[in-house]
């Protein structure tokens, strides 16, 4: 019996989890659901040790545990099967299975392979996994990989006393429909060794798994379902539940676009492994924003429109003429700007300063021969400083050292200063404090006037409804279906969330 | 107000002393080094010891600022000491072929040799950028050739330049300094020009800055590393002009050291080696450092082995120096 009573997390600025209390029991399977950052990540983190709580009492069988590492955790029964897959590739899977454990084969400094492969095959026999365990990972499936992550959980079995808990983190996301089924069934079956927590953001699968079902909403546990009693809706209302602020995105300012030109225009788009048969038009003066989960293909088509992704069939039309060749180059010659999710990697160059990082995307505009005219860069930097009112000392400071809203400023102007108008910003928000967030929302209504098409993806589902002339939700890669977002006449969390999920 | 302002103003103080620190640090090294030198041995601060140091200096300085350019997009260039040997024999094969003096039409010796660069640091860009090797290797591999190449052409022989007016480099002074010196110094005005004025320099900071971003950016980054390598190569032809023009002889040994001495001035000078930070400026103390430390220890008596043991402290040393630990979790 594992047991958290009133457990609290804090982050600088946000209060993560907020007095959460959790039990599950011996052979159990609990569900836990809950919108991106409702706080199931940091909940499972504080489960199998990574976090340590500020408050609150953690407890196996009324015992009284505090975990510095998840490798304490582990010894008291706690395992995590990870999302992202954890196995190393190039090690064979006995390798994996066993490691960081594999002192108990080293006999005279040396690992007996032998016994280690039969230890491995044991454990692999208890997810029914007929392999060989001296193969390579990396040529196993997806699948295959995920129940030897299991396995590889599955040892402390052998190792601890006491009851086994298993996090499995979205396990279903990269499995087929079959494989699924049989996760599903193998997991119930090792109920008999185990009590599992499923996390997943496919709540059918949620529902047809678990005993019982956690919801959470902004770091709070809002409601606790039976198996019996669950029903689909109930679930994704609780999910959301809140109403969207009006003045906060700028709704007032939204005004209605141009639909008589296309300044992107999808016809039937599909990316291998990414998204298929996407269509859509991107006027001039629209915010077009595309909604659904992770991996649901989102970022998948900005990075089409942009160049760096080759759709398999269909056609991109970009201002009235398809890619020749695909490449982010063409993509920024036609006008095309791309706010990438992580500025520190992507967005801007550290080291260089605010004029150089606002001229880098048009230098041939700012020099002859090869020659710059930095008199002129800095001129830009200095109107565009003003406008966007970036908040830098001048303009020889280095981007890295400003903070983060300010250097997504200075990305927007770059793109607009050199005269995109069509930009795609993916989770623009991200790490914003309001004041920024707000500054953000201000320049894409901004931007919109003076006429520039934005494809959004929206760090949360309330921008995304609060920004948006165009609401498209996908699911998995596939097209669900189409809002329109004119002001007063928006579509609710819970209209999305339906078709999300 | 002074007790809560103090916590920040400290952490600001000690963020701008840490990046002024990185920045004035190779300065402060070579002034300490030469008050050191001084103190040990008075003969050391004579104009003529400096003229000694940096007429030794000047070939070395060529071939560091053209790998600089390459460490500051984040690769590395190692094919220096095969260049500067082919760059070296084909310039006194041709100038001796065309007359022997500048006088006569052999002075178009000179660019040709800074194309025959050129073209090594071109293919060795292509050899990088289109097969995908990694630069070390690709240009280690290249440089093997060159040395190579210069044993083929040579024979293993030395060819002399005796034309006064080319050896007048070295000869001729002015302000007690030799002509190569001012030469050696245009080229650092024109590295400078390059890195601080043009869309390539800017171009190597942005690819070495965030090479994701600037391909994101619309650059096309091959090519920029191709031109890359390709202006290292000219840089690298430069130093060997140089190197032939002080001792007067050009032959497959001319390259030798080159790779070490000039890898060790460009990262005791604080270019980091994950590129985007560092410059022309970092590079010429960078030589001057290793150059007066080989002069310094000779003049107070130490013997030459002791030199390379205190360059290989030194480089540890500026790159601890000048790594942000905390910013990296892992080192291959």
């Amino acid at each position: 019996m594992y047991q958290l009573k009133k457990v609290d997390k804090k982050f600088p600025g946000v209060h993560a989890l907020k007095a959460v209390d959790f039990t599950i029991g011996r052979g159990e399977i609990v569900g836990l659901v809950g919108e991106n950052g409702a706080g199931k990540s940091t909940l499972m983190k504080v489960i199998y040790g990574a976090y340590q709580p500020d408050g609150g009492t953690v407890t196996i069988d009324g015992k009284t545990v505090r975990f510095q590492n998840p490798r304490q955790a582990m010894e008291h029964g706690i395992g995590m099967v990870f999302q992202e897959q954890s196995l190393i590739t190039n090690l064979t899977v006995m390798e994996n299975v066993f490691l960081g454990f594999e002192q108990q084969f080293v006999r005279f400094g040396v690992i007996d392979w032998k016994a280690m492969a039969a230890a491995a095959r044991h454990q692999l026999q208890k997810v029914k996994l007929d392999i060989d365990p001296a193969m390579t990972t990396a040529k196993l499936s997806f699948a295959q990989r995920q129940l030897v992550e299991l396995a590889k959980v599955l040892t402390l079995e052998e190792r601890i006393d006491g009851d086994l808990v298993i996090l499995l983190d979205e396990p279903t996301s990269v499995l087929a429909k079959e494989e699924v089924e049989l996760l599903f069934s193998l997991v119930r079956e090792l109920t008999s060794r185990a009590s599992f927590i499923f996390v997943s953001h496919r709540i059918d699968e949620v529902l047809e798994l678990s005993d019982r079902i956690y919801v959470m909403k902004d770091g709070e546990v809002v409601d606790v379902v039976d198996h019996d009693a669950a029903e689909v809706d109930a679930i994704q209302r609780k999910m959301v539940g809140r109403d969207v602020d009006k003045e906060y995105y700028r709704e007032q300012k939204q005004k209605p676009f141009d639909p008589s030109s296309a300044l992107v225009r999808f016809d039937a788009v599909s990316v291998a492994g990414n998204y298929q048969n996407i269509s859509f038009d991107l006027h001039p003066g629209e915010v077009l924003c595309l909604v659904g989960t992770e991996g649901s293909g989102r970022e998948a088509i900005l990075r089409t429109i942009f160049g760096l992704e080759k759709p398999s069939s269909g056609s991109v039309i970009v201002k009235g003429s398809p890619y020749s060749k695909a490449t982010a180059r063409a993509a920024v010659e036609r006008g095309v700007g791309y706010v990438p999710r992580e500025r520190k990697i992507e967005g801007i160059v550290n080291g260089m300063n605010v004029y150089e990082n606002m001229t880098l995307s048009q230098m041939a505009n700012y020099a002859s021969n090869g020659v710059l005219k930095i008199a002129e860069e800095k001129a830009l930097a200095r109107q565009w400083i003003e406008r966007l009112s970036i908040k830098t000392p001048d303009v020889y400071k280095d981007c890295g050292g400003l903070s983060g809203g300010n250097q997504q400023k200075v990305v927007l102007a770059k793109w607009r200063s050199g005269g995109s108008d069509v930009i795609l910003l993916d989770h623009p928000t991200r790490g914003l404090d309001i004041g920024a967030k707000e500054d953000v929302y201000d320049m894409v209504r901004e931007m919109s006037d003076a006429g520039a098409g934005i494809v959004l993806v929206a760090d949360t589902l309330e921008e995304a409804i609060g920004l948006s002339h165009t609401i498209i939700v996908l699911k998995d890669g596939v097209f669900q279906k189409r809002f329109d977002g004119s002001p007063g006449d928006k579509p609710s969390l819970f209209d999305l969330v339906h078709h999300m999920i | 107000m002074a007790v809560t302002g103090s916590p920040e103003a400290q952490k600001s103080a000690g963020g701008i002393s840490r990046d002024v620190l990185v920045r004035w640090a190779p300065l402060l090294v070579l002034l300490v080094l030469m008050a050191f030198f001084a103190l040990m041995e008075p003969r050391f601060l004579t104009v003529r010891n400096f003229a000694r140091i940096l007429i030794a200096a000047s070939p070395a300085l060529m071939v560091a600022i053209g790998v600089t350019f390459i460490i500051i997009m984040g690769s590395i260039d190692l094919s220096m000491e095969g260049t500067v040997s082919v760059c070296a024999v084909s310039f006194a094969f041709c100038f001796i072929w065309l007359g022997g003096t500048l006088a006569s039409w052999a002075w178009l010796a000179l660019p040709l040799a800074l194309l025959v660069g050129a073209v090594l640091g071109f293919v060795n860009g292509l050899i990088h950028v289109k097969l995908k090797i990694p630069s070390f290797m690709a240009s280690l591999a290249m440089g093997f050739v060159g040395t190579g190449l210069a044993m083929v052409m040579t024979g293993g022989d030395r060819i002399r330049i005796e034309d006064e007016l080319f050896r007048s480099l070295l000869t001729e002074r002015i302000l007690n300094f030799p002509l190569m010196v001012y030469v050696a110094g245009l080229f650092v005005l024109i590295a400078w020009f390059i890195q601080s004025r043009t869309t390539l320099g800017r171009n190597f900071y942005a690819v070495g800055g965030g090479e994701e971003l600037a391909h994101g950016s619309g650059l096309n980054v091959d090519r920029v590393r191709v031109m890359g390598f390709t202006l290292a190569g000219v840089f690298f032809a430069a130093g060997a002009l140089l190197a032939v023009g002080r001792i007067g002889i050009a032959e497959t040994a001319t390259g030798n050291n080159f790779m070490f001495l000039s890898i060790t001035a460009v990262v005791v000078g604080g270019t980091a080696l994950w590129g985007g930070i560092g410059g022309v400026w970092n590079t010429l103390v960078g030589v001057l450092i290793v150059f007066v430390i080989g002069n310094g220890m000779v003049v107070i008596g130490l013997p030459g082995y002791v030199q390379d043991g205190v360059l290989g402290l030194l480089v540890i040393l500026a790159v601890i120096l000048s790594t942000d630990r905390k910013s990296i979790s892992f080192v291959k």
